[in-house]
Parts: C-alpha cells; structure tokens; sequence
C-alpha cells in the first residue's frame, strides 16, 4: 500500500498538480480546502483518473488552534504532506493596508509554517514521512515589487531548512520547492516571460520526482537556480537602485 | 491576450485574441465579444480553431465527471486528451471506440470533428458512439442535447468545427478491449488495385493503407497495408499475460527545430519512401504491437509537424464515394506523381456508410497526405480539389487550410443548409473562425 498524500490547499493548481501526479503512481489523496463545497469534481476527476481513494477535509490554515485535532483526525494518516497554501496579496495596496498585508504574512507563513510543525512532530515519533513546502524564489531576496510576499516565503523557506536540519536524524525528510513562475488561477492576467514560466503539471512532476529522490530544496526550471543567483550577487549598493 | 496562433500545419499563422476559461462563467464573458470559435489541443491542420476576435482554449476545462462500467460510457468535459482517457481506462479494460492518428486531441475537438479511425467501416465515426453532448450557445445559456431533446443540435454538431456552439461536455461510449496490444498483419501491395482488393476483403477491425507517392506507372499506388485487431489474452506471449494491458512506455523524440525547406525534396521523399517501403516488406506479415505505436506511431516524434520547415505544410484529405474510387484515386496519386511534389507518405482508408448531416465520412475511400506550403504544392492541391470534386468526392474541413469557399460548395452540396441551420439558431455571427469566414459556413 503506497503512502497517503496530504495535500494542503487543494484547490491549488500546484496542489492540485502534484496530487494527480503521486495518484499517478498509485498514492491515495487526501485535498483539503477552507471550505471544500466546489472541490468534488476535482475529487472525482482524480479517483476516475487513477483508480485511487480521494477524500476532501476541511481546514483553516490561519486557525492554527485547530491543527493538532486536524491532524489527529485524518484516517489514514498521510505519509507524504504537501502545502501548497499561500496567497499572492497585492503588493502595492498592501503597503498601505497593513491588515491586508497581515493576511499575506498569515497565510503564507504562519500557517503553512505550523501546519507543517504539526505534521512533523507527527512524523518524528513514527520514524518516517516527508514534509513538501511550496515556497517561492520570491523568498530569496527582498524586492519593491512583491517584498511583503516574499518576505513571508523567505520565512517560510527558513523554517523549512531549520526543520529539515532537525529531522534528518529522525528519518522525516523535508523538501523545499521553489517553483518560479507558474501559469496559475493565482498568476492569471500577469504577463509572464514564457521561457521562466511553469506549467502546473511540470511542477507537479518535478514535486513528485523530488520525493523520489528524496531532494532537499529545488526550482522546478533549472533556469531559476541561476536567475536567482545572479539576483543574489548584486551588491545591495546597486541592487537598492534597481527594479527587478 | 493577443497571441500568434496556428492549427498543426503552423499554416496560417494569425494573431489571435486568447482566452482559456476555468468554468462556465468565465466561458460566458468569453463569448460576449463574439465572434469566437473553441479551440482544443490544436491538432486540426488549418484555421479551423482560429478567430482573431476571440479564440477560447478549452484546456483548463478538462475533468472526468463519471464512468459506468456497465455501458463504458464516461461523461468529461471537452477539455480532457483522448489520451488522457486511455491512460485512465485501459487499465481497466476499456479503449475509445473511434480514435484518429493521434491521441493528443480533446474531446471537444474529436466531436467537432467527428473523428474517424482506421475502424469506420465498422465502427463508425466518433459521433456513433457518443450520447449526449452539452453546448453553451451564443446567449450563454448551457443546452443538453441528444437524440430526443434538441436532436437538431445534436445531429448537425458532430463534423461542425465548433460552429454550433461551444461543446462543454459529453458522455460517450467506450470499447470493452482484451489487451493493450494489437494483432498486426502488414501486406505489401504493389500498386492501388492491389491494395484496393485487399482493404476490400478484409474484415479485420482496423485497416489502413501507407502509401508512397512517387511510384509511377505499374507501380502508382505502390503501399503496404496494414490490418490490425485488438490481441486476445492468449495471443500474448506469456510474459505478458499476467498484466495484458500494460505497455512498457516509449521513448519520445522531440524535432529539435525547423527544418530547412531544401531538406525535402524528390530526392529525400524517393529515399524515405523506398526505404519505408522495404522495411514495411521485410517485417511484412504477422506482428504483436503496442496499442501507443499501432494507433499512434507519430505521437512519439514530439512536434513533427517541424519537419516541413518554417513555412509550414498543408494536408489534403478528401474522400470519393465508392463506386468512383478506383478512378478518382488513380487520377489523384496519378497527379501527385506527375507534379513531383510527393509527400512522405500518404494514407488510404477505406470508410464505411455514415448517415450525419454535416460530418465528413461517407462510404468509400479517404486519401490523406501532406505537403508543404509553397506556390507549387498549392497549385496541385488546386488541381486535387478539382478531381475529388469530379468524382462526387468531398473535403474534410479538419485538414483544410486553403480551400476555397466555391470548391467546397461544388463538391459537398449540405454546406448550403449548414449555413441555414446556423442562421436560424443565430449561431452565425456568434461562432465563426478563420476558416468559416473563409469558407462563408
């Protein structure tokens, strides 16, 4: 019996690609949303697809009081968790709307953050399972245009390799995904170089192989790696004076 | 988004105005700028899924809603891969009753279609196997349709190129299959009578003809063909027999980039075709072969359509009713021959009778092939026009790029009442491509 995959934010595209991808391969799902009303067709399309058992659940990732019981509730208990919760904000309304910018900080860090820790105690006490986070390449270094996301997702990536650090004695392993751009409901009306930009499908994929092979932190085009290292290197005395 | 978009041909290349809905409601605010035309996984050749006003990509709309097991019918929305399909039932022993020469078409598109497969003759083509279809119309209101509600709708749909609506979704029925493998008998024919008789007598469930253009005289029509059945589990070697409908995956090749128009020539075509038809001799006889390669052999080369270089290529596909066959295929292969501008290869099948007002197939013969664009090849594909219209034969819409809207008047006298069913409809300004404006539906 392959182990159970949790998908965290199920109406995700990501989320959504890398549960077909590991159904694929004979993985039950378990998706979860805030609210799951609207999300049985994308149940029913992956049962039909690979034969598999898909269950919905319901949870509120900024809710953390409630994780440990949801977590405790989830029969079978998922061996591969996956979050793909997360919310782009809008940058330039949300410098000026600091409850608005709270929400982005919450909803990608806080929550994924302790969703994770929950399903890691988890793990550490069994001996075995793998934590996936969805993070972003926006996270590797503050920039004007999308800092406030990116500076949720550069916790989110910190956490990630803290816990990876803590659970590789236990035999929990945790990968870090930086997918760069993704042709998603979320970057829908952006216009995206096409050469940097994902297809959903390939992230799921990439997601899938990165279990398999049991990955630390990857970028689902190569050609991030690089983008983000050169971005990197730019001396702050110039970088403060760019627009990137 | 504006985007440069064209069919599998690469000719014509238009901009487009693109949008690719989620759901209905997207799909709606889509249709308001009208006119638009749906457009799947762009396998057809030509501009039969362009409008520059308003293209609408049907591929974020791809879910499997049901499956009965009972009658093998599943419902999905247009969106979804007949490959997609595959992938989900053959496992469980089920294959599409009616597929073409690639797998990676939607649904959407195998209705608009009406597909047909190397099965016609018994099979039918793919509107004989579907049930139901739901349509969004130029009001935006969703319509189900089938044989006893709306059964207009339904019976002129199939074949229509889109032009009826937008299909949103279907229910269709499925093939019980014993195996993932197929049976292959492959018979070379020295020229057209001969592969004439033989597709003649068959009853095997699959046949079809490769043809190579550049034989003249005894040899025109010189081909190998090749008769397929679904393998029972015992015809399987016994390696296979315990997991009869997995196929080891292929290998996939991608055409790196276009190739340069020099690099098809007489000279290149002569060599391929003489050594495409001395393999097809020398593994002539019987074969067990996935049903990926049988069914789908070009699907492995990604981007093929790259071979014909940057200009792009058009394919000619016509069917002649059987009793004027032998003498309208003769005349064409004979003035493919003449003119020199073979193609690399060329594909007969025979088709059985099919009674749908608008869709392509009608009994007798179909003549497939490919050429690339350019003044000469376009000048032949004029004089092919000419012939298939002299021998009652007509034009299948999927494959055309550049008829014109008087020779296809000529040769296929239901376009006219077409036309009438979509202005009374009030489908005709709403629902239109490039091609239907060149073609005036």
């Amino acid at each position: 019996m392959k182990d159970t995959v949790l998908i965290l934010g199920g109406r995700s595209d990501i989320g959504l690609a890398a549960a077909h991808a590991l159904a694929a391969e004979g993985h039950p799902i378990q998706l979860t949303a805030r609210h799951v009303a609207g999300l049985e067709a994308a149940r029913t399309d992956l049962a039909l697809r690979h034969s598999v058992e898909v269950s919905l659940h319901e949870i509120d990732a900024l809710a953390t009081a409630g994780h440990e019981d949801f977590a405790a509730g989830l029969h079978p208990e998922p061996g591969i968790v996956i979050c793909a919760i997360g919310a782009l904000g809008e940058q330039v309304r949300d410098e000026e709307d600091h409850a608005s910018a709270v929400q982005v900080m919450r909803a990608n860090f806080e929550g994924p953050a302790i969703l994770m820790a929950v399903f890691a105690n988890r793990m550490a006490a069994r001996g075995s399972g793998t934590l996936v986070g969805i993070s972003s390449v926006a996270g590797d270094r503050g920039r004007a245009s999308n800092y406030i996301y990116g500076a949720a997702k550069a916790g989110f990536t910190a956490y990630l390799s803290g816990l990876r650090n803590r659970l590789a004695k236990q035999g929990v392993h945790v990968v870090t995904v930086k997918p760069g751009f993704v042709a998603t409901r979320m970057t829908q009306g952006l216009d995206l170089p096409e050469r940097l930009t994902a297809q959903p499908d390939a992230v799921g994929q990439a997601i899938r192989r990165a279990i398999q092979n049991k990955r630390n932190v990857i970028y689902v085009k190569p050609i991030w790696w690089l983008v983000m290292r050169v971005i990197k290197a730019i001396p702050e005395a110039i970088f403060k004076k760019t627009s990137i | 988004m504006s985007q440069s978009l064209s069919g599998w041909g690469r000719y014509p290349v238009l901009d487009c105005e693109l949008s690719q809905p989620r759901d209905e409601a997207a799909l709606r605010a889509a249709l308001v700028q009208g006119p638009v035309i749906a457009r799947g996984n762009g396998r057809a050749y030509g501009d039969s899924a362009l409008q520059p006003a308003g293209t609408i990509d049907m591929r974020a709309m791809n879910q499997l809603h049901d499956f009965d097991p009972a009658t093998g019918q599943v419902v999905t929305e247009a969106g979804v891969l007949l490959g997609d399909i595959i992938t989900a039932f053959l496992p469980r022993g089920w294959f599409p009753a009616v597929t073409p020469g690639t797998k990676l078409v939607t649904i959407g598109g195998c209705i608009a279609s009406d597909v047909h497969g190397k099965n016609h003759r018994h099979a039918g083509g793919f509107s004989n196997h579907l049930d139901w279809i739901e349509l969004m119309g130029a009001d935006g209101q969703v319509i189900r349709a089938d044989a006893n509600s709306n059964p207009d709708l339904f019976r002129w749909t199939p074949g229509a190129m889109g032009l009826t609506g937008v299909i949103l979704r279907a229910g269709f029925r499925l093939q019980k299959v014993t195996s993932g493998w197929i049976q292959q008998d492959t018979i070379a024919c020295a020229n057209l009578g001969e592969a004439m008789a033989v597709l003649e007598d068959t009853d095997a469930a699959y046949s079809v003809a490769w043809f190579d253009c550049l034989g003249r005289g005894a040899a025109l029509g010189r081909s190998l063909v090749m008769l397929g059945e679904h393998a029972a589990r015992d015809d399987l070697p016994s390696d296979k027999r315990h997991r009869p409908f997995h196929v080891p995956p292929r290998r996939r090749r991608r055409v790196p980039m276009d190739a340069p128009a020099a690099a098809l020539n007489r000279f290149t075509l002569r060599a391929f075709n003489r050594l495409y038809h001395w393999n097809g001799r020398r593994h002539a006889g019987r074969a067990l072969v996935d049903w990926d390669s049988y069914f789908y052999p070009l699907d492995a080369i990604l981007d093929w359509n790259r071979i014909y270089g940057r200009a792009g290529f058009a394919q000619f596909q016509c069917v002649i009713p059987l009793q004027s066959a032998r003498d309208g295929l003769h005349d064409l292969l004979g003035a493919i021959s003449e003119s020199g501008q073979g193609s690399f290869l060329a594909v007969l099948k025979r088709l059985g009778p099919q009674d749908s007002p608008f869709a392509f197939p009608m009994e007798g013969y179909t003549l497939a092939l490919d050429f690339p664009v350019n003044d000469r090849t376009l000048a032949l594909l004029r004089e092919l026009d000419a012939i298939t219209v002299d021998h009652g034969g007509r034009f299948y819409l999927t494959k055309d790029s550049r008829l014109s809207a008087e020779t296809l008047r000529h040769a296929d006298r239901r376009v006219a009442e077409f036309a009438e069913i979509r202005n009374k409809y009030g489908l005709t300004g709403a629902f239109a491509s490039a091609q239907s404006e060149r073609l005036n539906l």
